[in-house]
């Protein structure tokens, strides 16, 4: 406990240390050399070194970088990440990664057994053999993706492999991968019953493995569980998916998810310290809607989209350090720039990505209960039936939002075609001519043609999308 | 065993094209343009009018080698006509009989052929193209029942959740197109069904131009004489009525290579190759069953009908109501719209051979066949049922003949066709005293800002300024224009397609 104070103390000293940097630089702005705004324009895309946050492993006093660098979206030799292509991995494009995200300060490297058709290991081995061990730290894990590993003997054999291809002598973090997936069974099964937590506990005391933590996702019960033995099996580390979306409104994204609140206050209670995982949520908080984009720049121009959320990510104290699987060189000078040093998160900007969160899980959803005071439009567009469809398909999380993801052409046929039944063409919201006649209409004081247009957009946007 | 007989080739290739184009023909849900739509690109007179001379070269060169084969398992018209005639010679035992070949006849439709199609009324000659005479008899004829069997199917589909299969509209625009069409496969189809490949042999400008090099093929079917007992059977199983048997002669002009003589021949005297050799025996044809009953379009009536009745209840069931929206009437034009890719008016009106694959294939109900006669069934844009869409080019990927060239959609956007034209009479600003801004909203160009009709007064209406300088007339905005029946701002053609 009192670590974590000591370390608040010591955020608030970096804190005012930066403020009181950042207020110092402002009369030298006034009388500016041609120099310094090169500089500046520099700062703005290429992050400085010597920079970096560093949060204190309590354990083990590892300082570790507020970056980690996760190692499951690996650049291929085809120009795309080993996530949606069967390509080999581009080694030397990730040796240059890895090189400039060590030389400006990240040294934390999430990988596993199971991540890029198997190969992360091997990749993420020769990329960091060619640093001094001392100056990063590895983490991977005993994966549960293929259940014909979870026998002790295959267990143990992945379990020795990882030394092999990552090329050491020691972990500095290991994980049981993915707990609560599959439920408390699935856990027991491959964690406990064939002793491989007591074996990954024995490893601790051999000192092989340095820290040991759990990744965490699905049943919340197995969480709780392995929380109420942290006495006995005193946890180094947990891993969670934290990011502002999922604080309040996990369920909102996925029913069996559970709040980061309760997850994250959870681990501080129990001073375990958060290795942050999803801070983007799969990208989503990358692209968010245009129009909360240009809220987003509004408040803060110079500010990526991602970069609020990576702010975020690594705001509160307890968190460890933030996971993010960085493909490209723009990604990663991107999120360095978020932690080079970290601007932690203000009270006030904590609210305003909480109102982006409502926005995106909430506002989108059109409070309009169907009661038809605002019909007929005396042109003809069928305003319930247009907002119940995407209502709906909304609520079922079905909507179309990310163009990449595999289920995207099912999902955007889908919609286009659910439309088109729900609502003849002649009754869509192209039709809308923005009158207004609807509005004084609306006991739920919907602006109408507005949403009609987001709605248009929306579908226009997908059929452009071919 | 038996061997692969040619007649047995024939019919399975035949079938195979057959109905690939038939249903990329049909084809509503847009997947098989994908796929299926180099068929009618190898088409002889699509080829010719692209000026694909790869294509050309190859036909000719099969031609020279194995005689007339096009005709058997290329063309769909010629296709049909042997489905055709399987029927009218059902129960029949010779059905057929040699005559002498209409030269004259032959000659004189090339040549009005050819001569139409260089005065540029291609649309004219097109009438007599065998494939773009197959195109409009699938799409005017049965592309409608297709459709309604998808609809029932799409409907089942939405009551099950399922959304493999989405409804499609089906646009009547008036019985010019379905009277000329009807009129067409009347003829060819009696002359099928009495005669057999009789249209093919003397109007086809195909037939005759093939038969001009069928006549020196490697492989023909030949006749060996000491073994030919001169019985008339392969005369009289003939359908392209070519084989004078009295004096064991075949006219290779007409032989379209069908192989069915050689089966009908007891003596075995007939065989396909270069020298004597001992031909292939035959299995005798079943009879097949291809009948096109009225059936099918009445129950397809009976569906629309039952739909409309749905829909009206449906309509009357809601709380608020809706508003009637009235039909769209298509404007009265200066200059006709034609599709981006077809390069200038003339340009379309001299390559297409009116085949519909374009209108089939149309998902905006933008492309119709046009009633002028100079254009006749050649396709035409209007924008009452959609408005030609930014992402799409998929007229110009079908075309087979260059009639509408090959376009990517981010040439399209910066391509003009025409320009809008605002009606003050008719616009909703004016006529209802209500603020709207549908046109402006939906010009993919910016090229339509709204301006107070009176400067200096605050508050007159925002009315439509457009920059016809920058319209490309994709008639978003004549679609999407409230004002009905009549739009308040339309699109009118550009002869000449210009890039902006």
């Amino acid at each position: 406990m009192s670590k974590h104070i000591e370390r608040r103390d010591f955020l608030k000293i970096v804190g005012a240390g930066v403020a009181t940097a950042a207020v110092a630089a402002v009369p030298g702005c006034k009388t500016v050399v041609d120099n310094d705004i090169e500089d500046e324009y520099e700062n703005q895309k290429e992050p400085p070194k010597g920079k970096m946050t560093y949060r204190t492993c309590p354990t083990t006093g590892d300082k570790v970088s507020l970056l980690g660098y996760g190692m499951m979206r690996l650049p291929t030799t085809d120009g795309g990440s080993a996530r949606g292509s069967d390509a080999p991995i581009d080694q030397e494009m990730v040796n240059r990664l890895v090189d400039y995200a060590i030389e400006h300060g990240v040294n934390y490297f999430d990988t596993s057994p199971a991540y890029c058709r198997g190969e992360s290991e091997h990749a993420t081995g020769i990329a960091l053999s060619r640093h001094p061990r001392d100056s990063y730290f590895i983490a991977t894990k005993l994966s549960n993706f293929d259940e014909a590993t979870w026998s002790r003997q295959e267990s143990i054999a992945m379990y020795e492999n990882s030394f092999k291809e990552l090329q050491v002598d020691h972990i500095d973090y290991y994980l049981l991968h993915g707990c609560g997936m599959g439920g408390m069974e699935a856990y027991k099964s491959r964690y406990e019953d064939n002793g491989m937590l007591d074996f990954c506990l024995e490893q601790r005391r051999l000192g092989r493995i340095r820290n040991l933590g759990f990744s965490y996702h699905g049943d919340i019960k197995v969480f709780d569980y392995l929380l109420s033995r942290h006495d006995e099996i005193h946890w180094d580390f947990v891993q969670i998916e934290l990011n502002y979306l999922d604080w309040d409104y996990a369920n909102e994204i996925n029913e069996r998810n559970t709040d980061a609140r309760y997850l994250y206050a959870e681990l501080l209670k129990r001073g375990i310290p958060a290795v942050i995982m999803e801070p983007l949520l799969g990208g989503r908080l990358a692209s968010v809607p245009q129009y909360l984009v240009e809220k987003m720049r509004q408040r803060d121009p110079e500010a990526s989209t991602a970069s609020w959320a990576f702010r975020y990510a690594g705001t509160p104290e307890g968190v460890l350090t933030v996971l993010s699987g960085m493909t490209f060189m723009e990604h990663l000078k991107d999120n360095l720039l978020s932690y080079c040093p970290l601007r932690p998160v203000t009270k006030d900007e904590e609210e305003f990505l909480y109102d982006v969160a409502r926005q995106i899980v909430n506002v989108e959803l059109i409070p309009c209960n169907n009661c038809k005071y605002c019909m007929p439009c005396p042109y003809g567009v069928d305003i319930p039936a247009i907002f119940v469809h995407y209502n709906k398909v909304k609520n079922q999380g079905r909507l179309p939002l990310n163009a990449q993801s595999p289920e995207y052409a099912k999902l955007r046929r889908e919609y286009l075609v659910g439309q088109d039944r729900a609502v003849p063409k002649l009754r869509q919201a192209s039709h809308c001519i923005g009158c207004g006649q609807c509005k004084p209409h609306c006991p739920q004081n919907i602006n109408i043609p507005a949403e009609l247009r987001l709605i248009e957009k929306f579908a226009e946007n997908l059929r452009k999308n071919v | 065993m038996k061997r692969l007989s040619l007649k047995l080739l024939r019919q399975i290739l035949g079938a195979a094209v057959f109905v690939a184009i038939t249903l990329l023909l049909l084809d509503v849900s847009g997947y098989l343009h994908q796929h299926l739509s180099w068929l009618p690109k190898i088409q002889l007179i699509p080829a010719l009018l692209a000026a694909n001379f790869v294509i050309v070269g190859i036909l000719a060169a099969l031609t020279l080698l194995f005689g007339r084969i096009y005709c058997s398992v290329v063309c769909p018209l010629g296709i049909m006509q042997d489905l055709i005639a399987r029927v009218g010679r059902r129960r029949k035992r010779n059905p057929y009989s040699y005559s002498r070949p209409l030269t004259w006849l032959r000659i004189a439709a090339l040549v009005v052929f050819v001569v139409l199609t260089l005065l540029g009324l291609t649309a004219i000659a097109g009438l007599i193209a065998p494939y773009s005479t197959y195109g409009r008899i699938i799409t005017h004829l049965f592309q409608p029942v297709w459709i309604g069997a998808n609809n029932l199917l799409a409907s089942g589909a939405e009551q099950v959740d399922s959304y493999a299969v989405s409804s499609a509209d089906w646009v009547f625009y008036g019985w010019v197109p379905i009277a000329v069409t009807a009129a067409t496969l009347l003829i060819i189809g009696y002359l099928a069904y009495r005669y057999g490949r009789t249209w093919c042999n003397t109007i086809c400008p195909v037939g005759t131009t093939l038969g001009f090099l069928s006549r020196f093929s490697l492989l023909k079917v030949r006749i060996d004489d000491a073994k030919c007992i001169t019985c008339g059977s392969c005369a009289r199983n003939c359908k392209a009525s070519c084989i004078d048997s009295k004096a064991h002669r075949i006219d290779y002009s007409r032989c379209v290579v069908c192989g069915n003589c050689i089966g009908h021949c007891s003596t075995k005297a007939l065989y396909y190759g270069v020298k004597r050799k001992s031909p292939a025996s035959q299995p005798e044809e079943k009879a097949a069953d291809d009948k096109v009953d009225d059936a099918k379009r009445n129950f397809l009536v009976g569906t629309a009908m039952l739909a409309g009745v749905a829909m009206a209840q449906q309509a009357k069931k809601v709380d608020g109501g809706l508003a009637v929206i009235e039909k769209k009437v298509e404007p009265k034009r200066s200059t006709p719209l034609t599709p981006p890719g077809a390069i200038s008016a003339r340009n379309l009106q001299q390559h297409c051979t009116a085949c519909q694959l374009c209108i089939s294939e149309c998902p905006n109900d933008v492309l119709r066949p046009s009633t002028d006669l100079s254009t006749l069934m050649q396709p035409v844009m209007s924008y009452e049922h959609g408005y030609c869409r930014p992402e799409c080019n998929r007229c110009s990927q079908v075309c087979p003949t260059g009639a509408i060239r090959p376009i990517e959609a981010e040439r399209k956007a910066s391509l003009q066709i025409g320009h809008a034209v605002w009606v003050k009479k008719n616009c909703v600003a004016i006529t209802d005293g209500v603020s709207c801004d549908n046109c402006a909203r939906h010009c993919p160009t910016g090229a339509i800002t709204l301006v107070k009709i009176d400067p200096d007064d605050e508050s007159s209406p925002m009315v439509p300024a457009i920059n016809t300088e920058v319209c490309i007339g994709c008639g978003a905005c004549e679609n999407l224009c409230p004002a009905r029946p009549f739009s308040a701002i339309y699109v009118e053609g550009h002869e000449m397609h210009r890039e902006i």
